[in-house]
């Protein structure tokens, strides 16, 4: 079923990885690896915390806080119309933004317990390195997991997520296009949308 | 089993299938009638695929996996003549020895026991055959009941459903199981994801345009081909935006 990819889209937000040091050379296969890894090791300990889910979701937000470069993924995600907000607008449009990614990608996490991811190819990209790993969920016939690292901001971060070829940018860029429509361009209604959404 | 009525339409429908301008990576001509099979498409959902999931969500785990082994082990003849229309050796022959495997000492397709030994299945359809063909993707297009397609995949749904390959060796009475237990594997995925289907239906902004760009980018994703905009770098121009007005 079509549909039923999209749950692994979900998997991916759950990375983050961690933080190494920042490097004045260009990211190296190495690095990318070691930060996929500590991010996967960071997920796979908070699925098998036991937790609640809304304890869950802050540990997932903070994850993301540490391994994605949030700020680029929000700006990224809210496209050309970036460039018309006010500098106050930009700043509350991105935390909102990490606050709906824990919430969205976070939320539905508890759903892999049993499951782990696995590296299997590190791959230079245009944007950066991708590593690329397998998911393996009980009972599921095992599924292609990759984040893109980039040291674009100054240290190793994830800027991007692909479950089975689906692009978390795209996906997010078409879901903020869509409220902004919904709100007719107004970009306030929009971020007020954003910090209810899920 | 009757391959000459397929190939009229076939043949018609292929000719039909437009192609996207250079660079587009969303070809979607048809959208205000792709909208309007979308709300029926989601209306049948909340009526009738989700309540049913739910229900089949709350059967033991034993039943439910050995319907869908029962569902996925009837479709390998299909998936095996479209892995030798391909070329697909590998393919075709990891699928023949599920299908053997899974038919006797799985007892007829009940048990996987060809995952347990790592013999995965590998997925096509007709839709993947067309594109290793040569024949172009054309628009998107959203089917009722069958949900996102693209012109050359649906041509590829509708022939899938019309020859099955099982035809040959089974009666007619024996294929209908396999179609109810097809049925019933899709409402049993649709359970198996159900939170993450919700979110792209009804928690969306806009759950049209979210259903298209998943089928379309994961659906590029198997066929192996490139993405053009998979890609871009953020902090070269993070203004730039190449899916305005989508």
């Amino acid at each position: 079923m079509t549909f039923a990819l999209n749950r692994r889209t979900f998997i991916t937000l759950a990375g983050a990885a961690a933080l190494l040091p920042a490097s004045a050379f260009a990211l190296s296969s190495d690095q990318a690896r070691q930060l996929v890894d500590a991010l996967v090791a960071e997920i796979n300990a908070t699925i098998a915390s036991g937790k609640s889910e809304s304890a869950m979701i802050q540990d997932f937000a903070g994850i993301f806080d540490r391994y994605a470069d949030v700020p680029i993924i929000a700006r990224t995600a809210m496209g050309v119309d970036w460039r018309r907000a006010s500098a106050d607008q930009q700043k509350r449009f991105t935390e909102a933004f990490k606050g709906y990614a824990a919430r969205k990608y976070g939320g539905r996490f508890r759903e892999f317990v049993g499951g782990r991811i696995e590296v299997r190819d590190v791959v230079t990209v245009p944007n950066g390195v991708e590593v690329r790993a397998m998911a393996i969920l009980p009972g599921q016939a095992p599924f292609e997991v990759s984040f893109v690292i980039s040291d674009g901001s100054g240290s190793p971060r994830f800027i991007n997520l692909f479950i089975e070829g689906v692009n978390m940018i795209t996906s997010e860029r078409t879901e903020i296009g869509a409220m902004l429509d919904r709100q007719r361009g107004d970009i306030d209604a929009m971020i007020a949308d954003l910090q209810k959404a899920s | 089993m009757k391959p000459v009525f397929v190939s009229l339409p076939v043949l018609l429908a292929l000719g039909a299938c437009s192609v996207a301008p250079e660079g587009q990576s969303i070809h979607d001509p048809y959208e205000q009638t792709n909208r309007q099979i979308h709300e029926f498409n989601v209306g049948l959902d909340r009526a009738l695929l989700r309540p049913a999931s739910q229900a089949a969500n709350t059967l033991p785990d034993g039943v439910t996996q050995t319907v869908t082994n029962f569902a996925d082990n009837v479709a390998l003849p299909g998936l095996i003549a479209n892995g030798i229309l391909q070329g697909d050796v590998k393919g075709a022959s990891t699928n023949t020895f599920r299908f053997v495997i899974n038919s006797t000492v799985g007892f007829y397709g009940l048990f996987d026991v060809a995952d347990i030994i790592g013999l995965y299945e590998e997925d096509t359809d007709f839709g993947e055959t067309l594109a290793v063909w040569g024949v172009p993707e054309g628009a998107y297009v959203e089917l009722p009941v069958l949900g996102p397609s693209t012109e050359r995949d649906a041509v590829g749904e509708i022939v899938d459903m019309l020859y099955d390959p099982l035809g040959n060796w089974v009666t007619d009475e024996q294929l209908a199981y396999g179609t109810a237990a097809n049925v019933a594997d899709k409402i049993i995925t649709r359970g198996a994801f159900g939170n993450s289907v919700d979110s792209v239906l009804y928690d969306s902004a806009d759950g049209y345009a979210q259903a298209r760009l998943l089928y379309l980018e994961n659906r590029r994703y198997d066929l192996g081909q490139e993405q053009s905009d998979a890609y871009i770098d953020p902090y070269a121009d993070p203004y730039f935006d190449p899916y305005e007005d989508q």
